[in-house]
């Protein structure tokens, strides 16, 4: 399905989406409560069946966050970007590891790196990181650390 | 942090493997809930070479931060460094000239036979067999050779830059590639015969960690470890890049899901590099190898995503930038990430020496799951 | 300290003298025994990242390091002499890296492969997980430069290291001299 086309049909499923144009994958930009309906549709509906989920991250703009999960599809190839804007003295988003599997993982080292919380996830902790780093979240722009960090 | 060897309630005992360990190509470190021999849960514990990549290429510039990538998953580094090119030349919108196309492709094919043949020397040394090992170094060594009269480095050689390559082809490549090529189409053979035909490894392949296709499109896995179980999957093919479109090469599937298909789906693979190789090695077009580009790049506000196929999979580029010099924020979709995710779910149940065939067979590289 | 200065190459340490019935060896049993040692030294395979491909390549078939009597790596640090560190040690892998020093029986030699067991090498600014040299953990004998070093240079370190152990010079000797 062309970008026009999936367009359509997300407007129809959720209607209070909005979308940014000028990369080649469509972008929509959702609420995060918002997610875990929109997510099942996604993956059930047969003309969209929405099946491998590859990329999943979280960007630290300096006033929110930004959960961003890349989408694809086995069957009819085509791909879309969804987003959701989180706040950031309380991030929260409820969790898809029950509808992608690779969420599990994805999902425990955004919580590392970024302090996001998932709920309802099977087993929320550490990943990479080593004890003792649970608060400390490395990815965001106001980490510092003058031990371990030399910087240039 | 470590879980010391003790029993739980019920009598199941619980070991560590790694994170020194021959077998986890890497540091990997496995808790396992054993019962007996039967394996009843496998949790993996990363980390141990967590070199925060992503944080430290935020503050190196666009030319520099695919150095360091090319150490990610070193086996397929010039790999790597091919698609950290083409997401900062996809942000400048630059055309690479059709000899710098060629020159790419024939080096990532010529990778991807080398990082084959040195999972399947160190599959073979796992499962008991020491003679593998050295036969796949000798090749390996011819590989390293050729690439490094023209890159100058065996291991991470930083050749693909953003524009093109980075110094012309050296004048022997093309006799170099074509004697490898006469001798190793006689060598696969023989390596064939000596492992695949032995009924001792094809007894402890065959059945052993079974994965389905749903399960493998759920876990997000790619690479040879999807094909084994039919998922089509083959980034050359579904979203080509450079001049795979061209080309004549076959995407190698397999239906079984056990170890011993994804197995033949590495020593098929390396058969369709040759193909390509030989495609492109009499055909080299003539002209620039490089499109000149500033020194300082800039790339526009907004964000970037490609994909390539390392030999291990699907690796992910996704830049974002805001303008500067360098990046705001990188992400690298690692193949091996997803691949590791599935390991619990196929090893439930087996023995624990079927364990060492199965990660051989989903070849992990533990610095590229860990960044 | 030059190592070099006070080896034989290669040649058993003492003089042999050819006598009717055999013959008669005079030499130090601190020579004899440095000699013996250093001529079979058992490395632990201990490989973190890119360096330990290098490692493997020179444990292959044409930088072969047996003809130096290191064939046989252990993977167990109970029978291994020699820890050569290839790879970046993070904060996360020090205390194992400890643990197996500390497991290694006497005597005991570490040489730091690359430029990320040296300094940090390519991983020095900017990182919050990486232990700027492995010898802010362990001590070492023998540094090797590279990123990653050639498998000339792995073996020019193992033969600086046989150097310096039948010189009496590595830490392990120096410390139990002062004993």
């Amino acid at each position: 399905m062309l970008n026009e086309e999936l367009k359509a049909k997300i407007t129809e499923l959720l209607p209070a989406a909005t979308f940014d144009e000028g990369g080649e994958w469509l972008n929509i930009n959702i609420e995060p409560k918002d997610w875990l309906p929109l997510a099942q549709q996604l993956r059930n509906d047969n003309s969209l069946f929405f099946d491998y989920l590859f990329c999943l991250t979280c960007i630290d703009w300096k006033t929110h966050l930004t959960m961003v999960y890349h989408l694809s599809s086995t069957q009819h190839r085509h791909n879309i970007v969804v987003k959701s804007k989180l706040d950031r003295n309380n991030p929260e988003i409820e969790t898809v590891a029950h509808i992608w599997k690779t969420a599990e993982f994805h999902e425990r080292e955004v919580y590392e790196m970024f302090g996001v919380n998932f709920l309802h996830h099977p087993d929320l902790r550490l990943l990479i990181l080593p004890d003792g780093w649970e608060g400390k979240n490395p990815l965001r722009k106001d980490f510092e650390d003058p031990i371990n960090m030399i910087k240039l | 942090m470590f879980e010391e060897v003790g029993t739980t309630i019920d009598g199941d005992m619980i070991i560590n493997v790694g994170p020194q360990h021959p077998a986890t190509h890497g540091v990997l470190h496995l808790v396992i809930t054993l019962n007996g021999e039967t394996i009843k849960k496998v949790e993996p514990h990363l980390g141990f070479i967590h070199r925060s990549i992503e944080k430290m290429c935020e503050s190196l510039s666009y030319r520099q931060f695919i150095y360091v990538t090319s150490r990610m998953d070193y086996l397929s580094a010039h790999i790597n460094n091919h698609a950290c090119a083409l997401c900062v030349e996809k942000g400048l919108q630059v055309e690479i000239p059709p000899r710098a196309q060629v020159i790419r492709v024939l080096m990532d094919e010529l990778t991807r036979i080398a990082s084959h043949e040195l999972w399947w020397g160190a599959m073979a040394m796992d499962l008991g067999a020491f003679t593998p090992f050295f036969h796949a170094f000798r090749e390996r060594e011819s590989i390293n050779d050729i690439m490094e009269e023209t890159c100058g480095a065996r291991l991470t050689m930083n050749y693909m830059v953003p524009g093109g390559v980075m110094q012309d082809l050296h004048p022997n490549f093309q006799k170099r590639t074509k004697e490898f090529l006469q001798l190793y189409k006689r060598k696969i053979h023989e390596y064939d015969e000596l492992v695949t035909g032995n009924i001792i490894f094809q007894n402890r392949m065959k059945n052993v960690g079974y994965l389905s296709a749903e399960d493998a499109v759920s876990y997000g896995c790619s690479g040879p470890a999807a094909r084994g179980s039919g998922v089509s999957c083959d980034i050359r093919k579904i979203y080509p890049y450079e001049i795979y479109d061209k080309l004549e090469f076959d995407e190698v599937l397999e239906t079984a899901g056990d170890s011993f298909a994804r197995y033949m789906i590495r020593i098929r693979e390396m058969q369709q590099s040759i193909r390509i190789i030989e495609q492109l090695i009499d055909n080299i077009p003539e002209g620039d190898f490089q499109t000149k580009t500033k020194a300082v790049l800039k790339l526009p506000k907004g964000e970037f995503y490609t994909r390539v196929e390392t030999a291990r999979g699907e690796l992910g580029v996704y830049i974002v930038s805001e303008g500067g010099t360098t990046p705001y924020r990188i992400k690298f979709r690692s193949p091996g990430f997803s691949n590791l995710s599935v390991l619990d779910h196929i090893a439930r149940g087996s023995k624990l020496g079927d364990l060492v065939a199965m990660m051989g067979t989903l070849d992990l590289v533990i610095p590229d799951i860990d960044r | 300290m030059d190592v070099t200065q006070q080896t034989t190459k290669g040649d058993f340490p003492g003089q042999i003298h050819e006598t009717p019935g055999g013959g008669i060896v005079l030499s130090k049993l601190d020579d004899v025994i440095n000699w013996a040692r250093s001529n079979s030294l058992w490395p632990l395979t201990f490989a973190t990242s890119c360096c330990g491909i290098e490692y493997m390549a020179v444990a292959g078939a044409k930088y072969d390091f047996s003809r130096f009597g290191f064939e046989v790596a252990r993977a167990t640090p109970r029978q291994a002499d020699v820890i050569i560190i290839a790879g970046t040690i993070v904060n996360k892998m020090a205390p194992v890296l400890k643990r197996l020093y500390d497991q290694m029986a006497d005597p005991k030699y570490v040489i730091a492969m690359g430029a990320c067991a040296i300094s940090g090498g390519p991983f020095f600014y900017n990182t919050y997980s990486v232990v700027k040299g492995a010898d802010h953990v362990i001590p070492v004998d023998v540094y090797v430069a590279g990123c990653p070093p050639r498998p000339e240079a792995l073996l020019h370190a193992l033969i600086k290291l046989q150097e310096k152990i039948k010189s009496g010079l590595t830490r392990e000797q120096i410390r139990k001299d002062k004993e």
